[in-house]
């Protein structure tokens, strides 16, 4: 699920509500493993050394992104990269002073940041802020040795000078839209899907 | 939607405790980390006034809102060079004027922190009010219980002491009752507020009564003063009858656990064996407590009243 | 002018048993006249149609702060305020500083009485000196000096033995004994009733059993002495209930009280209002039931605002440090109108509960419309909605728990010894 938008927008009610989801298919189950597939190749092609290698999932999304991706290293290249969840709410930049402050989320990172290449992974990238905060949040957990970047979707207007080194899609996207990664079924851990749904009438994304 | 203030727990619906113990959890993984720090409150001002001193309340506010980045300033007003003369409100007012994104008050007198919240434009934080509410420490009793029973609902909880002037045993009783507990009180009779089955629990003047069955076993402290001769006659008696230990425990279920606000009178409301060891939970009780003002301050800080409505036109 | 006619109103005159439309004569400082058809050539003529025309309020109880504490109240602003309520006759408690233990002290207030009130004062001088319930009172000097009764309010007597000579003693003058019933032994550091809002709140509680031990403490000793006893402001079912069996006992006993206890409970403290912070406190629901009943019966005779001025800066504390009262005298009529509205006093009984029956524990030649009585009359319309703000009001203190409430029922026009002294429109008009 997308970071970059306020929880009340974009924020898609389960499946069993009733009504249909809204919004237009992006990437299916299918384009998103082929993807990930790819990224994997990738970033094997980059990184020599894929003992150091350390995926850092950024909740919801890139949970469920991050395990795939693990799934894939394990397949190509018989390796073990342990996955940490890293939440980056407490280190957002825009927490708003009047209103409800937003829901934390589970950290657990189960091995040591300091020379590591972190692979931090994320699905949605627009404003390229979430980023930012996650290299804050993964400062204070140590030193990596190089960070970088997987984002399944990149749909630019970027406020921040945030470079994606791995990229699943690149869709342009009116600022106002929404972009995000659910669950086929309402639920992340089972098939995924990439929605655009339309500008919300109410306010700004 | 949680108010802008903290004053008790009986203003506090389910959904909002139910918030602030699941903001807890995550700020326990920060208390874990190495650097136990995050940005969150950077360029935020925490003001303590503290009318009443206490140093374990305080340091654990102190502790919370560093983790948090924040600037925490000490406001002890009982031991300045206040003036007799200058106000409650006064003080408070002057403190406003300095725009703080939080106040945390404590004083030894029920009603203050709504008297000082009515005032100010920056969100109250109630650390305890006379024997009115210590809304804070029940919450990291209740994290407390969820943390090593895995729920709250239809759990028996049984509060041993001076319920009369206490507000921990308040707020906590709202706080239990809120989250499904059964509550129990058992204090000697002249230490029973009247009235107090009201608010939805049993009183009991029998400890062995009260502890039968019960899941969670609190004991308050007892101040020496207040027993001198006139609620109860002595320190002795006291322990005698409503002191625990493991022999009484034994009325409890087999795995109740035992807490204790602190400081424990050892000898008296707790034996020395349960002060110290399991199942006394009175350690994991202080480190939740800053576990539990770390997400108070996240949920409550800085939202002031929007600009141009003050409190209250006096 | 020295001649006024009233027309048209309805007259309300206890002391007669008189409830009908009519006309009120006053001339030369008197009532001269009063029933229907009275022809007055010469008179100022005021239309009373719709409104109850009734013998001036007579207040049993009240602290006029002065000499001493003059920045919250003093003579004057209280007889302003007294006359705004409709009181004509105000009896003041001597618990001032210094307190009115002493003729000279007595003098003094009636003196600056006479110079800046617009309503009679009626002094109760201290029954022990100091309030220090020790030594009694010279009260033979005082009566003579103009006291009307004897009273340690403010403080109560806790030693029998002196409450008993007090009695005794006051025999000789024949003046009532004015209690204040509160075991301070009993009270403790209480500040609210206790009870269930004692407990909510986690304030210390001021028990009712606290008033009740003292109030069968001070019959008991009325029966063995003889002695006339009032008791103020009573405030609880117990209370209550053992005045009634006193009184029919035989017992020489009057009481009063307030319209706080007549119709507010201890909940409306929930919020920590200082303002609802008042001795003896407000009490639970079931108390206030049996004061109305007590009232309603005959049981308590008369109603007593208690009127007990205090600075912001004071109510401005902690609950526990704040000093208790209430300001009441321009709250009191459209407050106890409520009675009347449910049913539980005729007017006519109303006014003989403000009126009559506190003039004649007074023994004041005051509460009747028949012609030769003092022109102490008040003009009141019991349907005039209005809301109140005590920063108009002339009363020097803010301290009520009515503060920007709507009420019903006010005072239109007061007349004390036949001049009119308050007028609505214009405010108080005399000095």
């Amino acid at each position: 699920m997308a970071q970059e938008t306020p929880p009340s927008i974009g924020r898609v009610p389960p499946r069993g509500a009733g009504a249909a989801p809204a919004g237009r298919t992006l990437l299916d189950d299918t384009a998103i493993g082929r993807a990930l597939t790819r990224i994997a190749h990738e970033i094997l092609e980059r990184n020599e050394d894929v003992s150091q290698l350390y995926l850092v999932a950024i909740p919801n999304g890139g949970v469920p992104l991050a395990r795939r991706l693990a799934g894939s290293l394990r397949q190509i290249a018989d390796v073990e990269v342990p996955v940490g969840v890293l939440d980056t709410t407490l280190y957002r930049d825009d927490l708003k002073m009047t209103g409800e402050r937003p829901l934390l989320r589970h950290t657990e990172m189960p091995s040591a940041v300091d020379e590591r290449v972190v692979v931090l992974v994320d699905d949605v990238v627009k404003t390229g802020r979430t980023i930012r905060a996650a290299m804050d949040a993964l400062m204070d957990f140590g030193r990596p040795r190089m960070v970088q970047v997987v984002g399944l979707v990149d749909r630019g207007h970027r406020e921040l000078p945030i470079k994606l080194d791995y990229v699943g899609k690149n869709v342009p996207t009116s600022p106002r839209e929404t972009v995000c990664l659910r669950g086929r079924d309402g639920d992340l851990e089972g098939p995924l899907e990439v929605a655009l749904l339309p500008a919300d009438p109410r306010g700004e994304a | 939607m949680i108010g802008r203030d903290l004053l008790g727990i009986e203003d506090l619906e389910r959904s909002d405790i139910e918030r602030i113990l699941q903001t807890a959890i995550h700020m326990r993984e920060v208390g874990e980390r190495e650097v136990k720090k995050v940005p969150t409150l950077r360029g935020r001002t925490i003001v303590n006034l503290f009318f009443e001193s206490s140093t374990r309340t305080r340091a654990s506010f102190e502790i919370a809102g560093k983790r948090l980045s924040a600037d925490v300033v000490n406001f002890s007003p009982s031991s300045s060079s206040l003036k007799k003369a200058e106000s409650i409100l006064d003080t408070a007012r002057t403190l406003d004027a300095m725009d703080p994104d939080a106040v945390i008050v404590r004083h030894e007198v029920s009603g203050v922190p709504k008297a000082i919240a009515d005032v100010l434009d920056a969100p109250v934080i109630n650390a305890g009010d006379g024997a009115h509410e210590h809304p804070t420490q029940a919450l990291l009793d209740l994290f407390t219980v969820q943390q090593e029973k895995g729920r709250i609902d239809g759990l028996t909880v049984t509060i041993v002491g001076d319920i009369l002037h206490s507000r921990v045993a308040r707020s906590n009783i709202y706080g239990f009752l809120k989250m499904g507990a059964e509550v129990r009180v058992a204090a000697p009779p002249p230490m029973i507020p009247p009235a107090i089955e009201e608010l939805g629990v049993k009183a009991y003047t029998s400890l062995r009564e009260a502890l039968d069955g019960a899941d969670v076993v609190m004991a308050l402290r007892i101040q020496n003063e207040r027993l001198a001769g006139s609620y109860f006659p002595s320190v002795r008696e006291y322990a005698a009858t409503f002191g625990l230990d493991r022999s009484k425990l034994h009325y409890a279920k087999e795995d109740a656990i035992v807490m204790h606000p602190g400081p424990v009178n050892r000898g008296v409301e707790l034996s020395h064996d349960l002060a110290d060891h399991r199942p006394s939970v009175i350690l994991d009780q202080v480190r939740n407590g800053v576990a539990i003002r770390m997400a108070v301050l996240y949920l409550f800080a800085g939202r002031k009243r929007e600009d141009g409505q003050r409190r209250r036109t006096s | 002018m020295s001649r006024i006619l009233l027309r048209g109103g309805r007259l309300l005159d206890p002391a007669s048993g008189r409830d009908e439309r009519g006309d009120l004569l006053l001339e030369d400082g008197e009532v001269k006249a009063a029933g229907s058809g009275i022809a007055a050539s010469g008179a100022q003529v005021i239309e009373a149609t719709g409104c109850w025309v009734v013998p001036g309020f007579v207040d049993l109880h009240c602290h006029l702060r002065e000499p001493g504490q003059e920045y919250k109240e003093d003579i004057a602003s209280g007889g302003r305020a007294a006359v705004a309520g409709g009181f004509t006759s105000i009896a003041c408690m001597a618990n001032t500083h210094p307190v009115n233990d002493d003729p000279a002290m007595t003098d003094y207030i009636l003196d600056r009485a006479r110079q800046d009130s617009p309503a009679r004062v009626l002094p109760i001088a201290a029954a022990t000196r100091g309030l220090e319930g020790k030594v009694m009172t010279e009260m033979a000097a005082l009566v003579a000096a103009g006291a009307v009764a004897f009273s340690d309010d403010g403080k109560t007597i806790m030693d029998g033995g002196v409450m008993r000579r007090v009695l005794q003693y006051s025999r000789l003058v024949e003046a009532p004994v004015i209690v204040h019933c509160e075991d301070r032994t009993l009270v403790g550091d209480g500040v609210v009733n206790e009870g269930p809002v004692s407990t909510r709140l986690g304030l210390p509680g001021n028990p009712a059993v606290a008033e009740e031990v003292q109030i069968a403490r001070d019959l008991l000793l009325a029966e063995a002495t003889g002695a006339h006893l009032h008791v103020a402001h009573v405030s609880t079912a117990g209370g209550v209930s053992m005045i009634r069996r006193a009184r029919e006992r035989g017992i020489s006993v009057t009481a009063e009280v307030t319209p706080h206890h007549l119709t507010l409970t201890d909940a409306v403290a929930l919020g920590f209002d200082t303002n609802c912070k008042v001795a003896p406190p407000l009490r639970g629901d079931a108390d206030r039931k049996a004061c109305r009943q007590g009232l309603a019966d005959g049981t308590l005779d008369a109603i007593a605002t208690d009127h007990a001025p205090h600075a912001v800066h004071e109510k401005d504390l902690e609950f526990t440090l704040a000093p208790p009262g209430m300001i009441g005298f321009e709250t009191a009529l459209a407050v106890v109108l409520e009675l009347v509205r449910d049913g539980e006093l005729t007017p006519l009984e109303l006014v003989r509960r403000l009126s009559t029956n506190p003039a004649r524990i007074l023994k004041r030649n005051a509460g009747s419309l028949a012609p030769g009585s003092p022109g102490d009359v008040t003009v009141l319309d019991p349907e005039r909605r209005w809301t109140y703000d005590p920063a108009k009001g002339f009363s020097k203190s803010r301290n009520s728990p009515w503060a920007g409430q709507s009420l019903t029922g006010r005072v239109l026009l007061t007349f004390v010894a036949g001049k009119l002294v308050y007028d609505v429109e214009r405010g108080v008009v005399a000095p």
